[in-house]
């Protein structure tokens, strides 16, 4: 056991029950170090339940900045009697349990190699208050302001944060701040025993803010003009229309009528959610839905249609772990090939893969400009931990001066122009063509919409070479599409060194600490993080350029990997896969471990 | 190949308010089989748009998959078209309507596109009111998968291939009064007198209208045991009672002898004259309108007419309060709330 002092470096887990209100305390923990300007990364892992199952929260504390999950449990606060055996046993040795010992540890969950720091919550709870749901409530307060005394947190902080918290009802202010200086003064009275984990101020956030993606996609859809949302509950993606509706509230209530410059349906499936969006776009509305891996499926036939038919849409896929029973509620990147293919007959779909809430909320303006520039379904490709964890991210921000790119509309006087429209024809030789909202105009631009095959004038024909054609043009249009999508990130100006690795989406936490272990081994590697499909000509270079990539991402089936294969031509040898699929966020030393292992049979292979 | 009909027509053939002759209202050439029912009700629709002086571009039709499904190419050439697919023809219908409250949507769809594959959306499309015109066209069986039993077919009824269905049928119409449509209709595609002013009717309808509309398939399902054939249908007609639709401003020449008459007015002005009305029926009154259904079933009949009609329900719009300017003409001044707008987000989430 180290006496060294982990400052601003650890990882705590609070073992909670599911709905006993523990979520507003361990924000308010994580919050606390957030507001004391040091780095901090909160994870939920929690059941498929409204109440009474196990709940887990992760917070990491990193000073040097690494926002991934971290393996190894330096402190848990087990407060959940029904996973206290596993809880205990899951702490790293020399590390610590907060537990409540009001009522007796049994004997065998003791452990010689961890330090035991009882509080008898309940207790506390019983003799301070009456009120059965304040002695539920506030016990999780109480042992938030024991461990804010062991940390040494600044105190102040609670001033303010509380503060914040309760605007307009200063009433609930006190009885917060009295139940957090019951942990502590428990803690000054009682704990005399050794503890490591401290807490310093740093002030290296600047003017970061704390939020999670599905609220920062909910607000990019306000910013990019969504004016119909349709969805079907599901989790993990429910909560980017609530929070649609939220800022709709807020924002698109029109002034002089009352009435509402939005429009959001809750549909009665995933099908009807994506015919209306279908329908919306259609007809000249920018319109999206959110959904999770089971709606994707069922929305794959509407995908085709939209595909084929030319019309935008934008879709946001939180993705998760498979489907309705098991683990729905823990994360994956595991839609995407499903995604990038969804739907029968020769398809492919415009994805982006945003890796923090401000990418989430520039990203979703972008993808209703892309779509309707290219006229095509765009997939937002978030995943759990982005869409419902919190997370440090740059502030949101706007160009006022930005226009929305409405894309090749014709409106009444481009329709005059014309001798003849043909919504089909590709006019500018980009592989896109331009289109009518119905009742722009009298006599002109009217036409029918299919699934079917049409000629350039939208008049049905099976006629084969048409067909063909129009097949053409559309690769035509995914090769312009490159040129439009969000370009990858380098993380190496130049690329020296024989090995690069990619990853996307929330990997990249996790990918950046690795580069920096690597580094430390003397083990050098370029960086690439994809943001988009088709792939941007960096990713391409990127890819021919090192003689072996090691493919970061969160499944079991290296899909990502596949789509390069498929997509590029890159050889299956120079492709090396770094996987992870229990569910949990992946972490750098999972990357590194993986990488150094495959290196060796890399190497192995190489001389033989 | 694509059919265009040739564009010549007579100088004098009458002329709609907005100056249009019938032949405007009109679409490709119909590749349905000579005689189907459907042609006829592409050809009512056509009738109706014009004598409704309807500006085909302020008109969407929509529809899902099936022969009926394909018959929006064989009407209203001059207006915005979305063959979309098999049975979600409402959800692609709602999506445009939140889009543009001011054009009118035009649905058609079949007995298996709705029954069937579609029966979700149909009862939802229903619920939430939207103001829409979704006309059934009903054969009782799948006319482009080449004559399979449908869920309307009826109970007993013999198909082409001399099988006996076993299945009990779906009452469209008693479903649809059921579930709060607010204008539903039945009728046959044989029966122009009738179903055109149902038709003009339910574009003036401020809500969800329903036509249910027997169109027999002259190839797969018009033999001797089936209830969807002409000579069925024609045998068991028992109409509800001729009515007229009498548009917004328009002089009311019929005239009717008291006791007789019994005319409703819709939202927008226009009036619906019933010339005679069952004594124990009242189109504004559900339960009375349940019961002529389910009386007419009882005797084996086909009750058509204006079954129901409800004009005091809220459409969708209204429901969900949205303004009055179309959402698809808001611009960005309109919706994005800038940067400025950022900063307080922004403090509130530190
Ligand atoms: C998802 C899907 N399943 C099956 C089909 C095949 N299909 C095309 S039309 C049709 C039945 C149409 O019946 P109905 O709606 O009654 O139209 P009708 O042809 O009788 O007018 C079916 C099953 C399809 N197009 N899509
Ligand atoms: S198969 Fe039947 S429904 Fe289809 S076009 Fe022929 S007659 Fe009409
Ligand atoms: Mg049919």
């Amino acid at each position: 056991m180290s006496d060294k002092l982990k400052i601003n470096d650890f990882v705590v887990r609070f073992a909670n029950v599911n709905g006993t209100g523990s979520a507003s305390a361990n924000l308010l923990f994580c919050k606390a170090i957030f507001r004391m300007g040091i780095p901090v990364t909160p994870k939920n892992i929690f059941p498929s339940n409204i109440q009474g199952l196990p709940t887990w929260y992760e917070v990491r504390v990193s000073e040097k900045g690494y926002l991934g999950r971290r393996d190894g449990i330096d402190l848990m606060v087990a407060v959940n009697a029904q996973s206290m055996e596993a809880d205990i046993k899951s702490v790293r040795p020399g590390g610590y349990l907060l537990y409540d010992s009001s009522k007796k540890l049994p004997d065998h969950y003791r452990r010689d190699d961890i330090y035991f720091i009882p509080i008898p919550l309940m207790e506390i709870c019983n003799e301070t208050y009456t009120d059965a749901r304040l002695r539920l409530l506030f016990k999780n307060i109480i042992y938030v302001g024991a461990l804010a005394e062991l940390m040494q947190f600044d105190f102040s902080v609670f001033e303010s944060l509380l503060g914040d918290q309760f605007k307009g009802k200063e009433k609930l202010i006190a009885p917060n701040l009295n139940a957090l200086k019951l942990g502590s003064d428990f803690i000054k009275a009682n704990y005399r025993g050794t503890f490591d984990l401290k807490v310093e101020r740093r002030d290296l956030l600047k003017d970061a803010i704390m939020t999670d993606g599905n609220s920062a996609c909910g607000l990019g859809a306000i910013y990019g003009g969504a004016t119909f949302a349709a969805w079907y509950p599901i989790t993990p993606s429910t909560s980017v229309v609530e929070a649609f509706m939220e800022y709709a509230d807020e924002f698109r209530e029109e002034k002089e009528t009352g009435k509402r410059k939005v429009a959001i349906i809750q549909a009665e499936d995933e099908l009807a959610a994506i015919g209306m969006v279908i329908g919306a776009n259609w007809n000249g509305a920018r319109a999206f839905t959110a959904t999770s891996g089971p709606g994707l499926s069922l929305m794959n036939e509407f995908l085709g249609l939209a595909y084929f038919a030319e019309i935008p849409l934008v879709l946001i896929d939180v993705q998760r772990t498979g489907p309705s029973t098991g683990m729905p509620t823990r994360t994956q990147q595991s839609d995407i090939l499903e995604a990038a293919y969804a739907s029968h007959g020769d398809t492919r779909h415009i994805l982006l893969f945003p890796s923090t809430p401000k990418e989430c909320f520039d990203l979703t303006a972008t993808a209703f400009d892309l779509s309707e520039q290219l006229q095509t379904p765009v997939i937002l490709m978030t995943d759990l931990d982005l869409g419902m964890n919190d997370h440090i991210s740059e502030p949101f921000s706007w160009d006022d001066s930005k226009e929305y790119q409405r894309g090749k509309v014709l409106d009444y006087d481009d329709l005059e122009e014309i001798e003849r429209f043909g919504r089909y024809l590709d006019v500018d030789n980009d592989g896109i063509t331009y289109r009518t909202i119905p009742g722009t105009h009298p006599t002109k631009g009217s036409f029918f919409t299919r699934g079917t095959s049409r000629d350039e004038y939208a008049a049905y024909t099976e006629n084969s070479p048409a067909y063909q054609r129009n097949m053409d043009r559309l690769v035509k249009k995914w090769i312009t599409a490159r040129e439009y999508v969000p370009s990858s990130q380098l993380y190496q100006v130049e690329n020296n060194s024989e090995y690069g690795i990619l990853f996307f989406g929330t990997s990249q936490y996790a990918a950046e600490e690795a580069m920096d272990m690597l580094k430390e081994e003397k083990f050098l590697v370029d960086g690439l993080r994809i943001k988009s499909f088709p792939f941007d000509q960096i990713a391409i270079d990127f890819l021919q350029s090192h003689k072996y990539i090691f493919i970061v991402e969160q499944n079991r089936d290296a899909q990502m990997k596949s789509l390069i294969m498929i997509e590029l031509g890159i050889s299956a040898e120079k492709l090396i896969s770094v996987l992870n699929y229990d569910g949990l966020p992946i972490t750098a030393t999972n990357i590194v471990h993986q990488i150094t292992h495959s290196l060796e049979r890399v190497e192995k292979y190489t001389t033989v | 190949m694509t059919f265009i009909k040739p564009k010549f027509r007579h100088p004098d053939l009458p002329k709609n308010k907005l100056g249009y002759t019938l032949s405007y209202y009109e679409g490709a050439l119909s590749t349905l089989c000579a005689g189907c029912g459907h042609d006829s009700i592409s050809a009512a629709i056509i009738q109706s748009a014009f004598e409704m002086n309807i500006e085909p571009h302020k008109l969407a039709k929509l529809s899902g998959i099936g022969c009926s499904s394909k018959t929006p190419t064989y009407f209203l050439g001059n207006s915005h078209g979305f063959n979309s697919v098999h049975g979600r023809m409402p959800s692609v219908a709602t999506g445009a309507n939140m889009a543009n409250k001011d054009l009118i949507y035009l649905g058609v769809s079949g007995d298996g596109d709705t029954a069937s594959i579609g029966m979700g959306q149909f009862v939802h499309v229903i619920r939430r009111n939207l103001k829409m015109i979704y006309i059934v066209m009903n054969n009782g069986c799948y006319g482009l998968t080449k004559g399979q039993d449908s869920a309307t077919a009826d109970n007993g009824s013999i198909s082409k291939a001399g099988i006996v269905n076993q299945f009990q049928a779906i009452d469209l119409c008693g479903l649809a009064i059921e579930l709060g449509a607010t204008f539903v209709a039945q009728s046959f595609s044989g029966d122009k007198k009738q179903l055109i002013p149902l038709i003009k009717a339910a574009m003036a309808h401020n809500g969800f209208a329903f036509i249910n509309v027997i169109s027999p398939c002259v190839t797969f399902n018009n033999n001797k045991g089936s209830t969807k054939s002409y000579d069925f249908v024609r045998g068991h007609l028992e109409a509800t009672g001729t009515f007229d639709f009498v548009p917004e401003m328009e002089e009311i020449t019929t005239t009717y002898e008291s006791g007789e008459k019994h005319a409703i007015k819709l939202h927008d002005g226009s009036l619906l004259q019933f010339n005679k009305l069952d004594s124990d029926w009242d189109p504004l009154d559900r339960f009375s309108a349940m019961k002529a259904v389910h009386q007419a079933r009882e005797k084996n009949e086909i009750i058509t007419g204006l079954l129901y009609l409800n004009q005091g329900a809220m459409d969708l719009h209204e429901l969900v309060n949205t303004c009055d300017r179309p959402l698809n003409t808001l611009k960005k001044e309109d919706l994005c709330p800038g940067n400025g707008a950022l900063a307080s987000i922004n403090a509130g989430l530190r």
